[in-house]
């Protein structure tokens, strides 16, 4: 685990913070980045009454047993992956949720690993995201089909994205990318929303 | 473009899968006694169907699971997907070639 002291976004170099605005104005496309989250990688039977509690536990709420479906725990949020896959994530990093996990589940047949250090999260929001998410996804991110609370898997501009759609009317979407394709994808993104105004917040 | 009912994700485009060639090959079990030519007939000897072709994909932008799919090589049409492990569903070969 990297020491906080020590640790830098991969985009800082972007100096995001200069430019962020506290009123996103009449912008379409209202940008952020949200670094430093603690994801957790929870692989388990969802057969499994014992594991399935377990999890609950120590989570604050069920896990998303439906696919492509999102749940928020406490000070947790849970992202379907696969059939017996999860995301928890999380702000907080004390005590670690990946050792919380691992004493809940000791003895069972699951895994934990802690994925957060590989991953940043960039959040696109406004009544223009969805216009500039879709140049560069095949996903049908309509309402009725990725509807606000869910969760995907795929690739935005050709590199592999976890998009979790925020509740709320206006689209609003964290897109969670590895560290070594943020910069790239940031810029794409910007490049993509230009002609829709753009506001970077904090 | 193909679009994939992926068997856990729903429907996604091509783009997120990868292909896997032809399913319900068998893995020979004692293979350190195989000949080259067993070896050869397992890696490289696949039926190349003209209709309906039993394939296996695998989901590499989204849940990362392998599955298979039952699609006409003339076509294109994918008549059925299903869990590896599973036997392929009865399909009406006539119909849809
Ligand atoms: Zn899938």
């Amino acid at each position: 685990m990297v020491e906080a002291y020590l640790r830098q976004s991969p985009l800082s170099q972007l100096a995001l913070p200069s430019r962020a605005v506290s009123e996103a104005g009449d912008a379409g496309v209202v940008m952020s980045e949200r670094p430093f989250r603690r994801i957790v990688n929870l692989r388990g039977d969802p057969k499994s009454d014992a594991f399935l509690s377990a999890a609950k536990s120590t989570l604050g709420a069920d896990l998303p047993l439906a696919p492509n479906s999102a749940a928020a725990g406490k000070d947790t949020s849970l992202l379907w992956l696969g059939p017996d896959e999860w995301w928890a994530i999380s702000e907080d990093n004390t005590p670690p949720l990946a050792d919380k996990l691992r004493d809940a589940l000791s003895g069972q047949h699951t895994s934990v690993t802690d994925a957060g250090e590989g991953y940043t999260c960039i959040a696109v929001s406004g009544p223009k995201a969805i216009d500039t998410l879709a140049k560069g996804c095949t996903l049908d991110f309509h309402d009725s089909v990725f509807a606000p609370g869910s969760c995907a898997q795929s690739d935005m501009a050709k590199a592999a994205v976890v998009f979790h759609r925020l509740e709320g009317e206006t689209p609003s979407f964290e897109i969670y990318v590895r560290s070594s394709f943020a910069e790239y994808l940031w810029r794409w993104i910007e490049d993509a929303a230009g002609e829709y105004g753009i506001a970077v917040t904090g | 473009m193909l679009e994939i009912n992926c068997p856990y994700c729903g429907p996604r485009f091509e783009t997120e899968f990868s292909y896997g060639g032809e399913a319900h090959i068998e893995r020979p079990k004692d293979s350190e006694n195989l000949s080259d030519e067993e070896w050869g007939e397992y890696v490289f000897m696949n039926s190349n169907t003209k209709g309906v072709f039993l394939e296996r994909w695998v989901h590499t932008s989204g849940c990362r699971r392998w599955f298979n799919v039952a699609r006409d090589t003339v076509s294109y049409k994918i008549l059925a997907v299903y869990e590896t492990g599973t036997e392929p569903p009865e399909l009406d070969l006539r119909k849809d070639v």
